[in-house]
């Protein structure tokens, strides 16, 4: 039996999908809209999804907006901006009840669609701007959330290293955008691009819950339409191409330091090496029986965190770990070491097993979420393919070591990046 | 084995209290992938003075060291038990509160060997020198990494604010000072005295045969042997009604201020339905002060001082309680003042009508549909809640019987002068 089933329908400008399942008490709705990642208009498209969730023409103000969610039993709304590859992909989800769990049988899902649709096709605007007032508010809380960064080191050191890692990339763009453009947007050249971005994005509306597929279609019918589009495509990053391997330090007033390594995979979401690659991760930092925890963490005790993950659509693998400043050369040293092991085969079958049985585990956890079941179908939007889950998770159960020691040849390392203390090695 | 029905949630949870005094929950979860399971410990870091079994004195122990222990039972003599459960597909972690010390995997296959893991990893304890040693390494850059987080920073100089003399106050992972002390004795030590299966609680969400699993657990269990249930003797210093300090301000490396209001408990000393619906009340209050829909979150965002990491919670637990409401602004003191004129006003009654009550009941009822999708929510709330004589699936109808008194009087025992307290995270190059 497959694990879920996804049904995809063609709809006017976007696509439907929709998982039926009975494990939740309530039902999701997810729009996802994707364009390529472009300095011109990554702040724009960072400020949109928060400017539409403030309010909308049936409900002007966010006090009328937010308590028409609260009546619909708390109606849970959140919009979200990522990066997938080099694409900006902005997320609006609503979750809410399934009367079948409420003493009140008010259909609550019809309801909720509408209200999406309300959100995405009415906002409050008037002759071609949004409400100004509404879009300044939006402008400073931009502002703090890419202050915000800087404040969590953590994530602050991730972005650092992209930064300098992908300079000549749009990849090294923040998803939430540069404060430097903020004061050029206002509530017509807002406008303005939100209607280019809802006539050129390609769009995708997910459905997750016990739902009736020709009731959800025919609602979908009614409330969204647009115009057929060809969604821009980016062009995939060549491959192997010469790395030099640079190292980058940032002194500031921190207790820890943050080393964070990134390599280029060379692998993207559907190569065919692409399995091999998952569990090639999974053996050198994906988890806690990984060489990276092993080495770095219990046998040195340098760290409380070291890990690595993938960024599967851009080809890139990040270590991020928290040190003693004086620690530096030892842990490079070590997760090089680890690294030229992957490489060398130096890795057994029980390991690859372990990996691939945890990978597994993961990757069937994932489904016992509805956000984490949209994410995963989602990388098939991203990448053009179709993969089905059980595909997937037989692709990776098949890998075998020569396939991974192949694929962690691939793996080069790019750039090394500490951010340490004021006082450190200066 | 009882059997419990929630009718209108549609769920079922099995019980039992095996003869050594463990407290096993089995709730079966169909169409999920995943079992979740919990073993729980009534033991936190605010039981830092106790009588040992045996003993006649009372000992004091380091700071920290529930969360150490909860490291160090992960280390075997044959290696860490994160291997084992990797190798069986499951994934294990750990984590230590004011009041629990809670171990868990999730896996999607090998259940039942799974099970047997955590138990037994648990039931085990295994230290030596050497390791505690080591472990002293890893867990003072888990410190470090809190030292340089301003939200942690911010929250616990809150708590610490509050209380002068409950250990509450202390950060749960110690300091690297502190940890230096503990050696494998002490931590033997805790270990006899809070380990007692009759002090813990055992949880399983997921895809499970309810009668197959209590068999495991009995089984198990029936082959370990285990002394009468000891009580546990903990000594907690008086704690005055007001706070400790009113004000605190944190100059650390950051671009953006934060503020966080808070509101020190008064008379946290009920548990089971009281406590449910007073921890309800204020909740049900703070949304409909605070929450987004209400005036007061739409001048607070209007006028800048507050951006979407708004937030506001109460919890209590036995002898202590907090509100924290804020988030980060720009203007933290001017933050600090509105809120607290918002909230005497709301001591006044502003605000408080059944309209609002009644919306936000719908709110909160929604919510607990959301969060009951979680095999996490469930195992470690209700768990929470069990160690409080309270009952997590009360929450829905002690929610809908709540009273716009219940809130007025919750109200206006909770907001006091003397029971508030504020504090801030600023940039350092800043006045």
């Amino acid at each position: 039996m497959a694990v879920i089933s996804e049904t995809i329908k063609d709809m006017k400008g976007y696509k439907l999908h929709i998982v039926k399942t009975e494990k939740f008490k309530t039902n999701t709705i997810v729009w996802k809209m994707k364009a390529p990642l472009t300095s011109e208009d990554v702040t724009k498209r960072a400020l949109l999804p928060y400017v539409l969730q403030s309010s909308s023409k049936a409900y002007p103000s966010t006090s009328k907006f937010r308590s028409y969610l609260d009546e619909l039993y708390g109606a849970n709304l959140y919009v979200d901006v990522s990066k997938k590859g080099e694409y900006q992909v902005l997320s609006f989800s609503l979750e809410i009840a399934n009367e079948k769990f409420l003493s009140d049988h008010d259909p609550l899902l019809k309801k909720g669609m509408q209200f999406m649709a309300e959100i995405l096709v009415n906002p409050l605007a008037e002759n071609e701007a949004f409400e100004k007032e509404t879009v300044e508010k939006e402008k400073r809380t931009l502002k703090q959330r890419i202050q915000a960064v800087y404040d969590d080191k953590m994530r602050y050191s991730n972005f650092r290293l992209v930064q300098e890692m992908c300079k000549d990339e749009p990849y090294a763009l923040h998803v939430n955008g540069e404060i430097e453009d903020i004061p050029q947007i206002d509530e017509k050249n807002l406008y303005e691009y939100y209607k280019k971005a809802f006539a050129e994005d390609e769009l995708d509306l997910f459905i997750i819950g016990d739902v009736e597929e020709a009731e959800v279609q025919s609602i979908a019918q009614d409330l969204l339409q647009f115009d057929q589009r060809t969604p821009k495509l980016i062009e995939a990053a060549p491959r192997d191409a010469h790395v030099e391997e640079k190292t980058v330090k940032d002194h500031e007033d921190v207790k820890q330091g943050k080393l964070n390594i990134g390599y280029r995979t060379n692998v993207l979401y559907g190569d065919k090496d692409y399995y091999a690659l998952q569990v090639f991760n999974g053996i050198f930092g994906g988890f806690s029986h990984s060489k990276l925890f092993l080495n770095v963490r219990e046998k040195n005790s340098l760290a409380y965190y070291v890990a690595s993950r993938l960024e599967s659509h851009k080809g890139l693998m990040m270590v991020m770990s928290g040190i003693e400043f004086e620690n530096f050369e030892l842990a490079v040293k070590i997760i090089r070491e680890q690294m030229e092991a992957m490489q060398a085969g130096d890795f057994t079958d029980q390991e690859i097993d372990q990996t691939k049985a945890v990978i597994e585990n993961q990757m069937l956890e994932t489904m016992d979420t509805a956000r984490g079941m949209v994410e995963v179908l989602y990388h098939n939007v991203v990448s053009r393919q179709n993969v089905s889950l059980d595909d997937w998770l037989e692709g990776m159960s098949k890998t075998t070591k020569k396939e991974i020691v192949d694929v962690a040849k691939k793996v080069q390392l790019d750039t090394v990046y500490f951010l340490t203390g004021l006082e450190a090695d200066k | 084995m009882e059997k419990i029905t929630f009718e209108q949630l549609q769920e079922e949870m099995y019980y039992e209290k095996l003869n050594n005094g463990l407290d096993v929950y089995i709730l079966p979860k169909k169409g999920f992938n995943k079992t979740y399971a919990t073993f729980t410990t009534k033991y936190g870091s605010i039981d830092n003075h106790f009588l040992p079994p045996g003993k006649d004195e009372y000992v004091k122990v380091p700071d920290g060291i529930a969360h150490f222990l909860e490291h160090k039972l992960f280390e075997k003599e044959d290696g860490d038990v994160f291997q084992q459960f990797s190798k069986q597909g499951a994934s294990a972690n750990a984590f230590t509160s004011f009041t629990r010390t809670a171990y868990l995997f999730s896996s999607t296959s090998n259940v039942d060997k799974n099970l047997e893991t955590l138990i037994d990893f648990v039931q085990e304890p295994y230290f030596t020198e050497k390791t505690v040693e080591k472990e002293k390494g890893i867990i003072g850059q888990e410190i470090t990494m809190y030292d340089d987080n301003p939200d942690w920073r911010l929250y616990f100089g809150l708590i610490q604010n509050m209380y002068k003399n409950h250990p509450v106050s202390i950060d749960i992972a110690g300091t690297i000072e502190s940890i230096s002390h503990i050696t494998k004795d002490m931590l033997y030590e805790c270990y006899e005295t809070f380990y007692h299966p009759s002090n813990m609680l055992f949880f399983v969400v997921g895809p499970v045969n309810p009668e197959e699993i209590m068999g495991l657990i009995k089984d198990n269990q029936g082959k370990k042997e285990y002394k009468n249930k000891p009580e546990i003797k903990r000594i907690f210093e008086e704690e005055q009604a007001g706070v400790a300090e009113k004000k605190q301000v944190l100059k650390m490396n950051v671009q953006t201020s934060k503020c966080l209001f808070g509101i020190k408990a008064a008379d946290p000393t009920e548990s089971g339905k009281e406590l449910l619906k007073k921890e309800l009340s204020i909740n049900v209050m703070l949304d409909i002060l605070f929450g987004k829909s209400s005036e007061n979150y739409t001048e607070l965002y209007g006028s800048g001082l507050i951006d979407d990491t708004f937030s506001y919670d109460y919890t209590e637990e036995q002898g202590f309680g907090f509100a924290m409401v804020g988030g980060d602004t720009n203007e933290p003191d001017e933050l600090a003042s509105k809120l607290e004129a918002m909230l005497m006003d709301a001591k006044a009654g502003k605000g408080l009508t059944d309209d609002n009550l009644e919306r936000t009941k719908k709110k909160k009822i929604g919510a607990f549909l959301r969060a009951v999708n979680s095999p996490e929510y469930i195992a470690n709330q209700f768990t929470r809640y069990a160690f409080n004589d309270m009952d997590l699936f009360d929450v829905v109808p002690v929610l809908e019987s709540l009273k716009l008194d219940d809130l007025k009087q919750a109200a206006n025992k909770l907001i006091a002068e003397e029971r508030f307290t504020v504090c801030q995270v600023i940039p350092k190059d800043k006045q």
